[in-house]
């Protein structure tokens, strides 16, 4: 094979091919890719089901703790898992530019099948586009996926209920401040690495240890803020967050600092926010500070009626704010 | 000591908080003339616990709000012309004439690259040898002897296709105006940790020698700021008006003396037009003629026409403190974050804003 990635991969013909017997069958094989058929044939799959899409670009697509790929299986793994769902398949499309090199394209096949051994899901069928150069970054890639909803009923941004304990699943801001800073090519004193991971493992096990689990909630993009005000809407209900009980690393809180920026409206993508009565907080607390993904868990507010669709953030001083929504990005400060 | 979490204490900060509370005998207006201060004041909930007799203003502090609408009529038809635009990213959505942005001129096509630095700028335009690129310069004297060592080194290098509009806006001259203004009643300054850190001290003096008002220099952590207004208010007590440096972890009496040299070697002030105060003399800087070649305002002539306020917006009165953002007729109703009239709502340390993002 050419060591760039060539128009011609993406005609359908013998070249297209080869790039999938050579690359995406040798490192993502399963017998539901290997068919090779036009469709992936479910048989084992049945009941309520979730099915989540996403479409993956970043730069720099290597990043410290992880790559577009590992970030491609466990963002859709998780946004499955949130429903409540036992992830199982994957769906996913390379939209290639030409010219991308084609020892980065195999790195990053690589560390999809990675990271779809580690959440236990296969890819099942896929399909690659190449565009002239100029016509996209390089690679994007949208992964599709399915897994059968154990939680009933399934948990869902709208089912909060008053007196219900807001917990978190660990540390915020460390995937958007370290993609931020490795872009930027910003040194600091101790390394930030993204949280990218999967998190059905443990959400799996909440659902069967604990149940009773009313949301779960990857706060991805526009980070926790904007996650709890999605829920706090959706369930037309007030939530109250203790700004001293939020996990946030030294490293991450000395760089947002520094950068004027807020670690509460950084992306996350190996975190999640879980809803459920305030009595169950405790031992949902334990199962999840027992796991890896969730070791840093802490319980930081709780749900009340009061005024529908807003979070209200209690400072360490003791005074309270407003934990609004973002418009757009977050900038940095001038000064 | 960790600078972080030390200067965050909340035992602390009650503490300092119950003394304001007992200082606080009749009514006090405090004004900060700095976004961060802006920021830290809301997202620290201090806003929330400051007692009644004491009302917080937001000054003229955040270099976007007081970019005057003659500057972003300028930047805006500098992306309309064959260039690449280098700006903070604050500036991307301020509105311009009609409503115009740089945010809109981008997907009408318009290059511009958002960067971190004037520095950036630089690099920029080294790596694009074909291209002009031209940063947009905003912010007071912190971030002006970073642009101007930035333009010496391209003077150095015989850079030729790197340009500065200088937007750039003097705090001093600035509060001088204020103190000279009968209309504003202040009654103590928090004055910018950042700026002082560059200017030092002497430059405030005049604060408390004519004007009887005093000001402490102040950092952006809860202890910081809180620390900052007890002195206000004891001073005011004392009836000794003064200037006093309560940053003294990052600002030295004198300053830092070689970025003011720099900044000296390549700028000059000159007349700026401020949004909200008008034009205030020798309250800008200008690029030296040894450095006109880097001059956008010289080579490319981007002089907007005059622009009239948006009718309603009363940015200019919030930025004086005379109303709070609240009290503006626009605010919320035809001005919010989404679809912003004056900077004051773009800018994320504008005081609408913050005032929209944090306001119970």
């Amino acid at each position: 094979m050419s060591h760039k990635v060539l128009l011609d991969y993406g005609s359908g013909g013998r070249a297209s091919h080869r790039l999938i017997r050579d690359l995406f069958l040798k490192h993502l094989h399963s017998p539901g890719l290997s068919r090779l058929d036009d469709a992936a044939l479910i048989q084992d799959l049945s009941g309520p089901l979730a099915m989540s899409t996403d479409t993956f670009t970043i730069y720099p697509l290597f990043f410290p703790g992880g790559d577009i790929g590992s970030l491609a299986v466990h963002g859709t793994v998780n946004d499955v898992a949130m429903l409540g769902a036992v992830p199982k398949y994957l769906s996913c499309a390379f939209l290639l530019e030409e010219g991308l090199e084609m020892h980065e394209l195999e790195k990053i096949v690589r560390s999809m099948a990675l990271a779809a051994n580690n959440c236990g899901v296969q890819v099942i069928t896929g399909d690659t586009k190449v565009v002239p150069r100029g016509a996209a970054d390089r690679i994007f890639i949208n992964t599709t996926g399915i897994g059968r909803v154990i939680a009933d009923p399934a948990p869902s941004g709208s089912s909060a209920e008053p007196g219900d304990a807001v917990l978190i699943s660990g540390t915020m801001g460390d995937h958007g401040l370290a993609v931020l800073a490795h872009r930027q090519g910003m040194d600091f004193e101790t390394a930030i690495i993204s949280d990218s991971r999967p998190l059905n493992d443990l959400t799996v096990q909440l659902i069967r240890e604990v149940g009773q689990i009313h949301v779960f909630r990857d706060p991805t993009r526009g980070g926790l803020a904007t996650t709890l005000n999605e829920i706090a809407l959706q369930s037309a209900l007030e939530i109250i967050i203790l700004e001293d009980r939020i996990p946030v690393s030294q490293e991450v809180q000395a760089g947002c600092s520094f950068l004027g920026l807020d670690p509460l409206y950084m992306a996350n993508e190996g975190k999640f926010i879980c809803i459920l009565p305030e009595i169950l907080a405790d031992k949902a607390l334990k199962v999840m500070r027992s796991h890896t993904a969730g070791k840093d868990a802490a319980l930081i507010g709780h749900v009340q009626e009061g005024h529908r669709g807003r979070v209200v953030l209690r400072t360490s001083l003791g005074g309270q704010r407003l934990l609004d929504m973002l418009e757009g990005e977050q900038l940095p400060r001038i000064c | 000591m960790n600078l972080i979490n030390e200067f965050k204490d909340p035992a602390l900060c009650r503490h300092i908080l119950e003394q304001i509370q007992a200082e606080a005998r009749t009514p006090f207006r405090v004004m900060e003339v700095c976004g961060t201060h802006t920021v830290a004041i809301f997202q620290s909930g201090i806003k929330s616990l400051l007692p009644e007799n004491l009302t917080h203003i937001s000054g003229p502090g955040c270099p976007v709000c007081v970019t005057s609408d003659q500057e972003v009529g300028a930047f805006l038809n500098l992306a309309g012309k064959n260039l690449l635009l280098a700006t903070f990213g604050d500036l991307m959505r301020v509105p311009g004439p009609g409503g115009h942005s740089l945010k809109a001129a981008q997907a009408e096509g318009a290059r511009i690259q958002v960067v971190y630095s004037a520095f950036d700028a630089l690099q920029l335009a080294l790596s694009n040898p074909r291209d002009k690129v031209v940063f947009l310069a905003v912010g007071f004297e912190t971030t002006a002897p970073t642009v101007a060592a930035t333009l010496k080194i391209a003077r150095e290098q015989s850079v030729s296709n790197f340009f500065v509009l200088s937007m750039h806006k003097l705090v001093p001259p600035a509060l001088a105006a204020l103190a000279a203004d009968r209309d504003i009643q202040v009654n103590g300054l928090l004055l910018p940790g950042h700026v002082s850190a560059i200017i030092g001290v002497e430059p405030y003096s005049f604060l408390s020698r004519e004007f009887n008002i005093s000001g402490v220099i102040t950092g952006f952590e809860p202890l910081d700021m809180l620390q900052s207004i007890l002195i206000l208010l004891r001073l005011s007590k004392q009836k000794q008006p003064k200037v006093v440096n309560n940053y003294k972890r990052v600002v030295a009496d004198q300053g830092n003396p070689r970025a003011l040299a720099v900044m000296q070697e390549v700028f000059i002030p000159g007349d700026a037009l401020w949004r909200g105060l008008g034009n205030i003399p020798v309250s800008g800087l200008k690029l030296r003629k040894e450095y006109n070649q880097f001059d956008a305002w010289q080579v490319f002539d981007p002089k907007a026409p005059d622009i009239q306020m948006p009718p309603g917006c009363k940015c200019g009165q919030v930025l004086k403190g005379q109303i709070l953002p609240h009290e503006c007729p626009l605010f919320r109703v035809g001005c919010t974050p989404a679809s912003p009239v004056g900077p004051c709502m773009v800018s994320t340390e504008g005081s609408c804003a913050a005032f929209f993002k944090y306001s119970l």
